[in-house]
């Protein structure tokens, strides 16, 4: 086998593994999507001055960052089954039995947790003066919320959201261990129709590696735009 | 004719009595300044007419709107309804600015008018261009507080107080955060206010601009209204010790 041998079936590949693109980056961007909203509330609750509700986003955030998003997918997509008919019973059978559900569900509630705790973050960050002074205008909570604390915050998370983002796409990986034929999933089979792991895991590297260089990209473009008129000037 | 009222104000952080009783009425028109040393009260008790502290005792009233929160309970005045209400009521402008960092200028000066008091954009916006104008800041519409000087941002914070269209309005200090080179621009905004017959409540250390402009002079000391009056008679000839040691740093 000749060497440049390699590089014609890795591009061979990449033909191949670019029909998983989208499909991955459904599954990452629905999951973050979802998961953004749910954090919005988490980290509300995170930073409340009840005990219960921060007691409770506490809780759910130490559990879904302290174990494998792995055996995550897996207690949802297999555990389901198990309880097939209280699932029948609630309607939602339809939804526990696809596999994409499964995946975006276990992503999502996955990634919540880190964004409840990136968004938290900045609105610790936010300076209590700004609050004052929408308070001192007759906002109500709700509205500081809206039009001053929450734009804000995500200026102070936006560095690490990019981190956060980039994990999720790589973490999209771990839906092919329940059959959906993401980038990863779809190399799999083509190695072992083909037997060239080699080639064919090398292009599905490629591919992530491309996926998040756009992102890095974008992010880097988003912060300089929203920087531009926060810096000090000089 | 009356246009705020406070009656016998208390407020406590933990064991620290911070106001002792303080009571201020000011009529419409009034410049009401308040002087005294750091941790006398002054500040504490400012906070305390718009809610940004909430009175332990004691009574508001702003034209037609009691707050009494000797009542306890929230059946007491300060339901977030009734708090929203006094604050739209009142122009706030800080020591410090507290402008919205992540807005322009404009953009400053009409959130609020659009989301409190339900103006449409173009009309808030034609409202908030007229103000920068009267501040002497036509040109800065578009730029983000980063961008502009202390005396600009503080010029900005009070046409956004102003574009509520207050009732009354609260300083804060709003020149000691300034360089001393940017005071008199910030003052001269203030003076023209006076001069329009606005009914303000100021906190300041400036003891020649309140002399000049207040129609009333509160000197505050250890949580009480230890003296208070017409200037011209608190700055030339003043009633307590206390006062006088203090005005003869300053003047």
């Amino acid at each position: 086998m000749g060497f440049l041998d390699h590089f014609a079936f890795i591009a061979e590949a990449l033909a191949h593994l670019s029909v998983g693109i989208p499909r991955t980056i459904l599954l990452a961007v629905a999951s973050l999507l979802i998961g953004f909203v749910l954090a919005i509330g988490v980290a509300a609750a995170l930073l409340s001055q009840a005990f219960l509700p921060r007691w409770i986003a506490n809780g759910y955030v130490y559990i879904f960052r302290s174990s494998p998003l792995l055996v995550q997918i897996f207690l949802i997509y297999y555990g389901s089954g198990q309880f097939r008919s209280l699932f029948e019973s609630l309607g939602l059978w339809g939804l526990f039995r696809e596999a994409w559900f499964c995946a975006i569900l276990a992503l999502a509630l996955n990634t919540c947790a880190y964004q409840a705790v990136l968004i938290a973050g900045g609105l610790r960050a936010v300076p209590w003066g700004q609050i004052e002074a929408a308070q001192a205008v007759g906002m109500s909570r709700c509205r500081v919320f809206v039009t001053v604390a929450f734009p804000q915050a995500l200026r102070h998370a936006l560095p690490a959201y990019s981190n956060e983002v980039v994990l999720m796409i790589k973490a999209t990986a771990l839906a092919s261990t329940i059959t959906i034929l993401e980038i990863t999933g779809l190399a799999k089979q083509m190695a072992s129709e083909t037997y060239r792991p080699f080639e064919v895991f090398a292009a599905a590297g490629l591919v992530y590696i491309a996926l998040n260089g756009a992102v890095a990209a974008g992010f880097t473009r988003g912060e300089r735009f929203l920087r531009r008129n926060v810096a000090q000037r000089t | 004719m009356q246009a705020l009222v406070a009656t016998d104000i208390r407020k406590a952080f933990g064991s620290l009595e911070v106001l002792r009783g303080v009571s201020l009425r000011a009529n419409k028109g009034d410049v009401i300044a308040i002087i005294g040393g750091s941790g006398s009260g002054k500040s504490t008790f400012l906070r305390c007419l718009n809610l940004l502290e909430v009175p332990d005792a004691g009574s508001l009233w702003l034209n037609g709107i009691t707050l009494d929160f000797n009542r306890s309970g929230p059946a007491g005045g300060t339901t977030p309804k009734a708090k929203a209400e006094l604050r739209r009521r009142l122009g706030m402008v800080f020591q410090s600015f507290n402008l919205w960092t992540h807005m322009s200028a404009l953009d400053n000066i009409i959130a609020g008018p659009i989301h409190v008091l339900g103006q449409d954009r173009k009309e808030a916006r034609a409202i908030g261009l007229d103000l920068l104008d009267r501040v002497g800041l036509a040109d800065k519409a578009d730029a983000f507080p980063a961008q502009l000087s202390g005396g600009q941002q503080q010029r900005v914070a009070i046409a956004r107080a102003l574009a509520m269209r207050p009732e009354a309005l609260l300083f804060d200090e709003p020149t000691s955060a300034l360089d001393p080179e940017l005071v008199g621009e910030v003052l001269k905004v203030i003076q023209g206010l006076a001069a329009e017959g606005r009914t303000m409540i100021l906190v300041t250390h400036e003891m020649a601009f309140a002399r000049d402009v207040a129609t009333h002079v509160m000197f505050f000391h250890d949580g009480r209204v230890e003296e208070e009056g017409r200037p011209d008679l608190i700055f030339s000839n003043p009633g307590s010790e206390r006062c006088r040691s203090f005005l003869k740093k300053f003047l």
